[in-house]
């Protein structure tokens, strides 16, 4: 069987790892073709529901990428990225997503090798966890009777 | 005002006046001991001795507290005035015979020995130092004790006295040399100061100083120590100086703005290894160039703590630079400035110079036809970073030098170098306050702390926030010309911006939509310029477009998505992500 190829939507921030991704294309890296990048003005910029919205559309995982602490050009963008990516994962743990299909990382314009490193290794990742399955996470509960109720107790 | 004659000639002078100043203003010279324009008249010395004649009267008296009456005639060099000047000139030989000012003196009056014997004394009691210290400095640390022939000046019991501030006014004043500064801590040359010794109190910070005019250090004026002195202000023709001004704090308001706030440098005593701070000859780079400087203390030679010239130094490059315990990056001028100190080494003392380096960095127009120069000038240039500096020696040869340890890399082999000086030259760093003015002016800072840019290439000396520029060392190291050419760069778009009258901003900036604004303010709570701000009235969120930089944060937060941003909008997003995928949209079957 053919390896399976996961999609991933990759948010990248204008100033740094927008940047540092073209610069990993004008460096002539290689790196796996399983990212599908949006551009962002800022990982501040990057929702939640865009990253519920990508699983939902059928993305395999989600990458953020934004300037380094410190960086950004907007100087605490990230900063606020930083703290809302906890609640991002907790709540894709809720709705049965595994957490690890979403990541943070900081690339800067000059780190073209490092955005072909992050991609190339959350690829593979992603790779290990296998394909998104919805179904069976949003198949509705198997239907109580009265007597199971009685029993789980 | 009063009006009188002086040897035949009449002179007109303000009320109060002595017969000294008069004769000053007629350019007559009468010779003076014991006096001195800054201090009261003493009347001590009696050298100035003239005679007086009013109306029928003759008289003499000192001209340096006798006042320039109505009608008198005075007589600066007559007969009886000579007699009485040798008289006094020889009792004065006669305790310190062999003083140049007395000589002169008694030289220009024909007198060849002292009837009263020949003294050896260096005092001749004026008394101008302890009057300078009460008078002037107000700090009474020195009086005369004693009487008659006993009769000298000295602190209470003979004993260090605490009141004496250390000005050495009195010693600038002494007219015989008698009265020295005492070195306490015995140093010629002090590198480890980089004021490079005492300065005076009042002055030019540095030669090229803009504006070029005296401040007053409050640390070192007498006058904030002990209420008086203000001699500056009484010898300043334009009437300049005022002890009580302060400093004070003035807003301007201005459309752009040039940060230029330069770099620091590594601090050397951090590295332990080196012995910077423990021993006097181990200097930084920036002790040297002040050192070197035609200004120093020592005159510009390149002198060690012994005030001796050194026979050989060595230059240690990349101090703190390119080194993952402290500094990553390479400092960029410390190459081209160690060569320039070798060549100066070389051309003022002509001692054997070492430089330690890790790469050679000449890159540059004409640097490394400097760099071929120096080597041609015999420096001897060893490709390894200096490891250490020690003062045990090892072997002969070394004892009482500096020995500097390191790895020559092109030999392969560990040296150990017996020098007399050590010049390090020590990272470029940002400065300490960085963080600061980044946030102060809403600049953002790279990893190494340095102002960051807009664009590497194409917004240099541009940032982040619209109107406010960086250039020099702020942005990271650099030499003057790079510094030069940034700074020509800045003032250049300053320049357009200021000559255009209006400025462009960027067309992506977030909005508020009022009806759905739930007036929750998080918005607020995020932006980080302060470009949203509430509408007390309507109760909802407003954005500045002027202001807003077009992050998109608030959008991101915004639970009601009333804040939208322009082109980026969540529905714009959403439809790339839709399109980005849509091809295999149905692959996982999703419940609808
Ligand atoms: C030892 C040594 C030798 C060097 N020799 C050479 C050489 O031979 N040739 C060469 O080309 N380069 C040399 N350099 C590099 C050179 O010093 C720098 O390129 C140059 O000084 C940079 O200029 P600048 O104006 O950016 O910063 P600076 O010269 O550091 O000036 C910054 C100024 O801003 C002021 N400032 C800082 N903060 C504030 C604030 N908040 N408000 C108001 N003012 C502030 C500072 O007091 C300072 O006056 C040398 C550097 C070192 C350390
Ligand atoms: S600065 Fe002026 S007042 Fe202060 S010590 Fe010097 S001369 Fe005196
Ligand atoms: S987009 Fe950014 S800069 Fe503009 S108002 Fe929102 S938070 Fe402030
Ligand atoms: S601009 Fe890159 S993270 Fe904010
Ligand atoms: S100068 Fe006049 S008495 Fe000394």
């Amino acid at each position: 069987m053919a390896q399976f190829e996961p999609r991933i939507v990759a948010f990248l921030c204008r100033w740094c790892s927008y940047t540092g991704a073209d610069l990993a294309g004008t460096s002539r890296l290689k790196y796996p073709p399983n990212v599908l990048p949006i551009r962002v003005m800022c990982s501040g910029r990057v929702d939640p529901t865009f990253v519920v919205n990508a699983f939902r559309k059928g993305a395999d995982g989600v990458l953020i990428c934004g300037c380094h602490p410190g960086d950004c050009h907007y100087n605490e963008g990230n900063y606020n990225m930083m703290r809302r990516f906890p609640l991002v994962r907790k709540l894709l743990a809720q709705f049965g997503v595994e957490p690890e299909r979403v990541r943070l990382e900081w690339v800067s314009a000059s780190e073209g090798d490092r955005y072909a490193e992050v991609v190339a290794e959350f690829t593979d990742e992603i790779r290990k966890l296998g394909p998104l399955e919805w179904a069976p996470m949003m198949a509705p509960p198997p239907v109580q009777t009265a007597e199971s109720v009685v029993t789980a107790k | 005002m009063p009006t009188l004659t002086i040897d035949g000639q009449t002179v007109e002078v303000e009320e109060g006046k002595t017969i000294l100043e008069a004769a000053e203003q007629l350019g007559i010279e009468i010779p003076t001991l014991c006096h001195h324009p800054l201090l009261e008249a003493y009347g001590a010395c009696r050298i100035c001795t003239v005679e007086m004649q009013r109306g029928k009267r003759v008289r003499m008296v000192t001209a340096c507290n006798h006042p320039a009456q109505e009608g008198i005639e005075v007589q600066t060099r007559s007969p009886r005035v000579l007699r009485h000047r040798r008289m006094i000139v020889e009792l004065e030989l006669g305790r310190c015979a062999d003083l140049p000012v007395l000589r002169k003196l008694a030289d220009d009056l024909g007198i060849d020995r002292s009837r009263f014997g020949t003294g050896e004394h260096e005092c001749i009691l004026c008394g101008l130092c302890v009057r300078t210290c009460w008078e002037l400095v107000g700090a009474r640390a020195i009086s005369f004790a004693n009487r008659g022939t006993d009769r000298e000046v000295t602190t209470p019991y003979h004993e260090f006295s605490d009141a004496c501030i250390g000005c050495g006014a009195c010693v600038a004043i002494c007219p015989t040399g008698v009265l020295k500064m005492e070195d306490i801590k015995g140093r010629k040359v002090i590198h480890s100061e980089l004021t490079l010794g005492p300065q005076r109190a009042i002055r030019i910070p540095f030669m090229q100083a803009v504006p070029n005019a005296p401040f007053i250090d409050p640390d070192e004026c007498a006058h904030f120590t002990t209420g008086e002195c203000k001699v500056c202000a009484k010898v300043c023709p334009r009437d300049a100086v005022d002890h009580q001004m302060e400093d004070q704090f003035e807003e301007i308001e201005v459309g752009t703005i040039l940060v230029a706030t330069g770099h620091d440098v590594i601090d050397c005593s951090e590295m332990l290894r080196y012995g910077y701070g423990l021993y006097d000859n181990v200097i930084t780079g920036l002790e040297f160039e002040k050192l070197s400087h035609a200004t120093s203390p020592t005159g510009g030679k390149i002198l060690m703590s012994n005030g001796e010239p050194p026979k050989s130094v060595a230059i240690l490059h990349c101090i703190g630079s390119r080194d993952e315990n402290y500094k990553e990056y390479c400092s960029r001028v410390c190459c081209m400035y160690s060569l320039k100190f070798a060549h100066l080494v070389r051309e003022k003392t002509g001692a054997e110079v070492y430089e330690l380096y890790i790469d050679m960095r000449s890159a540059g127009k004409g640097y490394e036809e400097f760099y071929k120069r120096n080597l041609e000038e015999d420096v001897v240039f060893i490709r390894g970073k200096g490891s250490e500096i020690t003062t045990w020696p090892e072997a002969p040869g070394e004892e009482g030098k500096l020995v500097v340890k390191c790895e020559d890399t092109l030999l392969g082999t560990v040296r150990r170098l017996p020098v007399d000086m050590v010049i390090l030259s020590p990272a470029l760093q940002a400065r300490a306050d960085a963080a600061k003015v980044a946030q102060t002016f809403g600049l953002g800072c790279s990893r190494d702390g340095f102002f960051l840019e807009q664009h590497p290439k194409l917004g240099p000396v541009q940032t982040a926030s619209d109107g406010i520029f960086i250039a020099g060392t702020c942005q990271g190291p650099k030499d003057i010309p790079d510094s030069v050419a940034q700074g020509a760069a800045a003032a250049a778009n300053i320049l357009s911006l200021v000559d255009r009258g209006s400025v462009v901003i960027e067309p992506i900036t977030s909005v508020v939509e009022e009806t759905t604004c739930g007036g929750c303010r998080l918005c607020i709570s995020v932006c980080p310029y302060d470009a949203a701000r509430f509408d007390e009235e309507k109760k909802v969120s407003v954005v500045d477009e002027a202001v807003c930089k077009g992050c998109g944060t608030c959008v991101a937060v915004c639970p009601s998505g009333a804040a939208q941003q322009r082109f980026f909008a969540d529905t714009e997003i959403m439809a790339e992500i839709d399109g980005l995928l849509a091809e295999i949209g149905d692959r996982h079957q999703f419940p609808a």
